[in-house]
């Protein structure tokens, strides 16, 4: 499969006046075409903000310091706003978070459909609206639905205009920013349910940001899980299902009650995240990792590619005591 | 004496809206009974609006219920006698530790205050502050005390949240999603945490949530209410491997659990009218075994009491004839 978006040791930071607040700092990883690709992590790890900048919503104080994102080929970081505003819609777009609550509540449906596709892409005004009735339809809402304002919607058919609205001008990328996370489980399995579907339909890559790691085991292929700021483990889903590399996703996985197997005192992960203006020494996790060595406080683990992905951590370095669990081949290496 | 901590007999709650002629009513909670054992916790789990916060609120006394008796001890939480002291025996920890906390105050005086209040510092509210920091692992204590809530984290103001409460030495503690505000890992560590003070203090919790996965790792049983109603009751481990109701089953076929092996024979009718019925069961649109009798009879709650109870005609002959 081709790369459709690579993203190589991209840093954001925060300007604060304690310093700069280190939000994203050398995260690389790439999204296939036609790949679902997930981002986890917890509150102010980063992963929204790696969202925002590559759809180029970051705003002062927060910008882009380093690192290169390239979409098809073409580097996004150089672009100027009206170059970018030509990608938007029609090749990035994006759900963000209670996305439900960011229609404007005194227009209705059919208007601010209109006016996202007329403003990318030249048609009639008679087009348009079968367009939108077509956008309604593919999410499974009653086209008589334009008619209404956002409020005599519920809580998931609003996000499902919303996901209709990010599909219409078929971009190739649809960046989802927890786009089920304030919706009951029944509506977010439908939506969820949805989203699977049109992506087979279309094609399009998803990058999937949740906190949720079992909603995003169940559709992800691949998946980034990041920690204060950097990814440390980036794994094909069915190898993290088996195991978790990094002691970081292992707590992660352990701080979900499961639905079956033997009940057991689960141990979550102690401690908190660091401050990211003074991060800690060596790599970010080790005050809360319960495998933390002499070097992990010293040296930020480097990232190792293999052919299950990348991880960075000092277990797995050479001389760690997993080094032979990494799968190094000649290609893998880098 | 009974055994139980709490019971809630036939609790009824109606809002009404509108003025004067064109009123509209919701009744957002209907006949919901159930006991409570003392050291037992019981989730309360369903969809919002399905009426959990509001039987929450009604046990705490923060709204009136319409009708129905909520007994405390055998003691009716109403009762004047007992008005005075019984706040102290139920306490409830909220959703949001963001909200819970005021800002202009340190953590020391918001455990401290109420512990003036109600007189119950042993020693100096001080030293019975530090000792309740400890309580609940916000150690140092004496780092604790002085902090105003900005300067901790979410996790933290749950657990001063959580020590404010412990103060009044209740015997109920209800909570109302603890941790859905939290991060995962910061939210199991609050859940370890109710969990060991349950031991120590033989506490009672009902815990309101809509996570299946923390209502089996926390509780004994488990209640799943729609529409206002119970429509399952039963041992957690029953209720989540073996659900009965057919909402149940969905709720659960509903839950991310990457590791589930067998699918699930359930047709999913999600995106029904949200509208309810006016009459016959409150599930009947979204049902895939409706049937016409459920359309038109109100179903009652087979089974046994405080045992295994599920409001579905399908389970009418096999949970009747385990009651006979």
């Amino acid at each position: 499969m081709v790369n459709l978006l690579e993203i190589n040791n991209l840093c954001i930071d925060y300007d604060s006046p304690r310093g700069k607040v280190k939000a994203v700092h050398n995260v690389s990883f790439t999204i296939k075409k036609g790949e679902i690709f997930g981002l986890v992590g917890e509150s102010g790890c980063g992963k929204s903000t790696t969202a925002f900048g590559i759809s180029r919503l970051l705003r002062p104080p927060a910008q882009i310091s380093a690192g290169s994102i390239t979409l098809n080929g073409q580097e996004l970081t150089h672009l100027s706003e009206a170059e970018f505003d030509k990608l938007r819609w029609s090749h990035i777009s994006i759900v963000l978070q209670s996305a439900m609550n960011n229609l404007n509540p005194v227009i209705k449906i059919q208007e601010q459909l209109i006016d996202a596709i007329l403003a990318h892409k030249a048609m009639s005004a008679e087009e348009a609206i079968n367009h939108a009735k077509y956008l309604l339809r593919l999410v499974d809402i009653n086209e008589e639905r334009l008619a209404n304002f956002p409020h005599e919607l519920s809580g998931g058919m609003r996000q499902r205009v919303v996901i209709a609205m990010a599909l219409a001008l078929q971009p190739d990328l649809i960046i989802m920013d927890e786009p089920t996370t304030a919706l009951d489980v029944v509506v977010q399995n439908g939506i969820i349910h949805k989203i699977l579907e049109l992506q087979k339909d279309f094609g399009f890559s998803i990058l999937f940001i949740t906190h949720d790691l079992p909603l995003m085991l169940e559709i992800c292929d691949r998946i980034g899980v990041m920690y204060a700021g950097e990814l440390v483990e980036v794994t094909k889903r069915e190898d993290l299902m088996e195991q978790a590399r990094h002691p970081y996703t292992q707590g992660l996985l352990e701080s979900f009650p499961p639905l079956k197997g033997e009940k057991r005192r689960l141990k979550g992960i102690s401690g908190h995240p660091p401050d990211l203006v003074t991060p800690p020494d060596g790599c970010s996790f080790h005050p809360r990792c319960p495998y933390a060595m002499l070097q992990c406080k010293q040296k930020e683990p480097e990232k190792l590619h293999d052919n299950k992905g990348i991880i960075a951590c000092h277990l797995y370095q050479e001389g760690g005591h997993r080094f032979e669990q990494l799968q190094t081949t000649s290609e893998g290496t880098k | 004496m009974s055994n139980y901590k709490l019971q809630v007999k036939e609790l009824n709650k109606i809002f009404s809206s509108g003025v004067m002629f064109k009123k509209d009513q919701f009744q957002a909670v209907k006949n919901i009974s159930f006991n409570l054992r003392k050291g037992e916790i019981l989730a309360i789990v369903g969809e919002s609006g399905s009426g959990k916060s509001t039987t929450a609120r009604m046990i705490t006394n923060l709204i009136k219920p319409t009708s129905g008796e909520i007994l405390y001890d055998g003691t009716n939480i109403n009762n004047r006698k007992f008005k005075r002291l019984l706040p102290e025996k139920i306490q409830m920890v909220f959703q949001d530790p963001f909200a819970a906390l005021n800002p202009n105050h340190t953590i020391g005086y918001a455990i401290g205050r109420p512990l003036e209040l109600k007189k119950k510092a042993k020693g100096t509210v001080r030293e019975r502050v530090l000792e309740l920091l400890t309580q609940v692992g916000l150690t140092p204590a004496e780092d604790f005390i002085d902090k105003y809530p900005y300067q901790i984290s979410g996790g933290q103001k749950q657990r001063a949240v959580i020590a404010r409460v412990l103060g009044l030495e209740p015997e109920v503690i209800v909570a109302d999603e603890p941790t859905s505000m939290l991060d995962v890992s910061i939210g199991i560590d609050i859940m370890n945490l109710m969990l060991d003070l349950r031991e120590e203090k033989k506490l009672s919790y009902l815990l309101i949530t809509h996570n299946l996965g923390s209502a089996r790792y926390m509780a004994d049983r488990i209640m799943v209410v729609f529409a206002g109603e119970v429509v399952e009751i039963g041992n957690a481990e029953e209720v989540i491997n073996a659900p009965k109701h057919p909402y149940t089953k969905l709720l659960l076929h509903s839950s991310p659990d990457p590791w589930r092996t067998e699918v699930e024979e359930i047709e999913i009718v999600e995106f029904a009218d949200t509208t309810l019925p006016k009459q016959g069961c409150k599930f009947q649109y979204r049902c895939p075994f409706v049937t016409e009798s459920c359309k038109t009879v109100s179903i009652p709650l087979y089974g046994t009491s405080n045992d295994r109870q599920v409001r579905c005609n399908l389970y009418r002959e096999e949970l009747v004839h385990e009651q006979a």
